[in-house]
């Protein structure tokens, strides 16, 4: 026994070269690098322009990303499953313009209006979860039409017209108001995105679905044969992500101060941006829900940070692109780690 | 209703051995019958498995085995025939069936998640939540519970060369991803363990420890099917061994009253098994 376990530990700890213990590290903790790499993006745009790291602009690149960030939560647990969804924006989109049309127009109380967008995301995810396990679809595909449906139905239904929010109750703006933190400030929004990373955070590495999670992502096949419910966790999955879509309705909502059907036209992609520059695999299985946090807070930096440096925006867009395949490939290098 | 007994020839089996054939068989399959459209899957098989026996399937491609093996464990339904547990007819419906009835099944394709770790793996769909309301409110896992009696579980099989419970399954080598999976079949099948080419994919050091962990299992009083194309290995592990041959058994035999030669010989149908043939 004390031969074989001393025979372990030489056959464990064989000379890896640096580059390898860098690789290990990085698989062993996948937020590391979107870590590391938020930590250079901001010491890097302070010493272009001190004011970067002052807390009004802190306070605002939070209120920015907080969007980006809560979508990223649904599109998180679906690309752990190996989906994508591209019309996380578009029902996100669809459910505040509901929320809004029924508290103004309809004048359904306010928080019954924000339950029924909610409800609305929820009913969404589910259509997704259902299209993709029923019918075997591809995510890509279901999630490529529904994109279109939900945002040409957002776009009729509201005759392609804000709703402001003074015509509407005041709870429903209320996630858009802030108090001072030192001399930072926090609006309700950002309370809320982060209640919702640490719950889901919870619910993914502490239970039985979170594992199940996983195991769907990384092989649907032995999951199956292993006893895991394949189908109804795909579908459980759509349709949190779809309730997360529809929290993030009544947050659009307070942060713009009105519903408007073009709120977020990048929100679909910037959420799987977020997600990959996070460190969470597109192949599934594989990622940690606080790496899109530090995504989502990378790409705002970025934006905040080129435009303080008095850089043309435009190169905003060309560093995330930059960043979104550095980040796929070195996900490809990590997955090639050995024992 | 128990199940007619079989004609079984203990002269072959070692004096220490014979004590396990008096008993009830664990598991016992009378007549067992399966169709493919036009094609004959199965045409009729009996078998008997024993707790504390090692009973090897062997066949040529397309006698059977498999298919056999599929309505053993509720992958398949049979047509017709009986199954029975400890003298209990069972019908299973689902794999998840004949695993709940303490039936454990090591696939070919080893049903591990690489992602996962060693503790995870062996408890994929069988969770432990904590006690208390940290468990049944906020449905936490026992984490720590779990990778002390995986540990255990490993232990037991003598598996040396696992250590950390918590290592990711795709840093493992094949024989060791094939040792988990062996892990968690040990440690969840109260009855029966069927293993699918177990040594199939693994090298000479490795099969071997698969072998021992197979003997082990026997050792601790469950009944063992072992599905081979690997004579050595079936000769080496096996009590019992059920030769399969176009959907029906060819005879059963064991590993001191036939050699290799003549087991792939009536396998093949190159021979013919002469003994009281059942009925």
């Amino acid at each position: 026994m004390t031969s074989n376990s001393a025979a372990a530990a030489q056959y464990g700890g064989r000379q890896q070269s640096p580059i390898q213990r860098v690789q290990h590290l990085l698989h062993s903790y996948p937020f590391l690098s979107p870590a590391i790499l938020l930590i250079i993006t901001m010491a890097a745009f302070t010493a272009l322009n001190s004011r970067f790291a002052l807390p009004a602009n802190l306070s605002s690149l939070m209120e920015q990303a907080a969007i980006v960030a809560l979508l990223g939560v649904g599109q998180t647990l679906i690309i752990l499953t190996a989906g994508i969804d591209l019309s996380c924006g578009a029902i996100a989109i669809l459910s505040m313009m509901l929320m809004g049309t029924l508290a103004s127009t309809n004048g359904v109380p306010g928080p019954l209006a924000i339950i029924l967008g909610i409800l609305f995301g929820v009913a969404a995810g589910f259509v997704n979860g259902l299209l993709i396990t029923r019918l075997n679809l591809p995510p890509f595909i279901v999630t490529l039409g529904t994109l279109s449906v939900f945002t040409a139905v957002a776009l009729l239904y509201s005759g392609g017209s804000s709703i402001q929010g003074s015509k509407m109750p005041d709870i429903m703006t209320a996630l858009g108001n802030s108090f001072p933190v030192g001399s930072f400030r926090i609006s309700y929004g950002v309370i809320v995105v982060v209640l919702t990373y640490i719950v889901v955070g919870f619910v993914l590495s502490q239970t039985a679905w979170g594992r199940h999670v996983y195991a769907v992502g990384d092989d649907a096949e032995s999951a199956r044969l292993s006893g895991v419910p394949s189908k109804r966790i795909l579908i459980s999955v759509y349709t949190v992500a779809g309730l997360i879509y529809g929290i993030t309705a009544w947050v659009l909502i307070g942060r713009s101060g009105a519903a408007t059907p073009n709120a977020i036209p990048q929100g679909n992609l910037e959420s799987i941006t977020a997600v990959v520059i996070g460190g969470t695999s597109l192949f599934g299985g594989r990622g940690r829900l606080v790496g899109t946090l530090l995504g989502a807070l990378i790409v705002w930096s970025f934006s905040r940070g080129l435009s303080l440096a008095g850089v043309d925006q435009q190169w905003r867009l060309f560093a995330i692109g930059v960043l979104v395949i550095v980040a796929v490939s070195i996900d490809q290098w990590i997955r090639k780690v050995k024992a | 209703m128990s199940p007619a007994k079989l004609s079984l020839s203990v002269d072959a089996i070692p004096q220490e051995k014979r004590a396990i054939y008096d008993k009830e068989p664990i598991l016992a399959a009378r007549d067992l019958r399966i169709n493919f459209g036009r094609v004959v899957g199965l045409d009729g098989v009996n078998l008997d498995l024993y707790a504390g026996e090692v009973l090897a399937v062997i066949g040529d491609n397309g006698a059977g085995k498999s298919t056999l093996i599929k309505c053993l464990t509720g992958a398949y339904q049979h047509d017709s025939g009986q199954l029975y547990l400890n003298g209990q007819e069972v019908s299973f419906k689902r794999p998840q069936d004949a695993r709940e009835a303490g039936i454990e099944t090591v696939y070919q394709q080893l049903a591990v998640i690489p992602a996962l770790d060693i503790a995870s793996n062996l408890y994929l769909a069988r969770e432990e939540r904590r006690a208390g309301p940290l468990g049944s409110v906020l449905r936490m896992l026992d984490k720590k519970g779990m990778a002390k009696r995986a540990g255990a579980a490993v232990q037991e099989l003598g598996i040396q060369t696992i250590q950390n419970m918590g290592q990711a399954v795709e840093t493992l080598s094949g024989g060791q991803r094939q040792a988990v999976a062996v892990a968690r079949a040990a440690a969840f099948g109260s009855k029966v363990v069927v293993l699918d080419e177990p040594t199939a994919a693994l090298g000479v050091k490795e099969s071997g420890m698969v072998l021992n962990m197979i003997k082990q299992l026997r050792d601790n009083g469950l009944g063992v099917i072992l599905i081979s194309h690997n004579m050595p290995h079936v000769w080496e592990a096996a009590d019992r061994i059920h030769i399969q041959r176009l959907g029906g058994c060819a005879g059963v035999i064991t590993p001191t009253s036939h050699d290799m030669g003549e087991g792939v010989a009536i396998m093949t149908g190159a021979k013919k098994l002469v003994q009281d043939a059942p009925a």
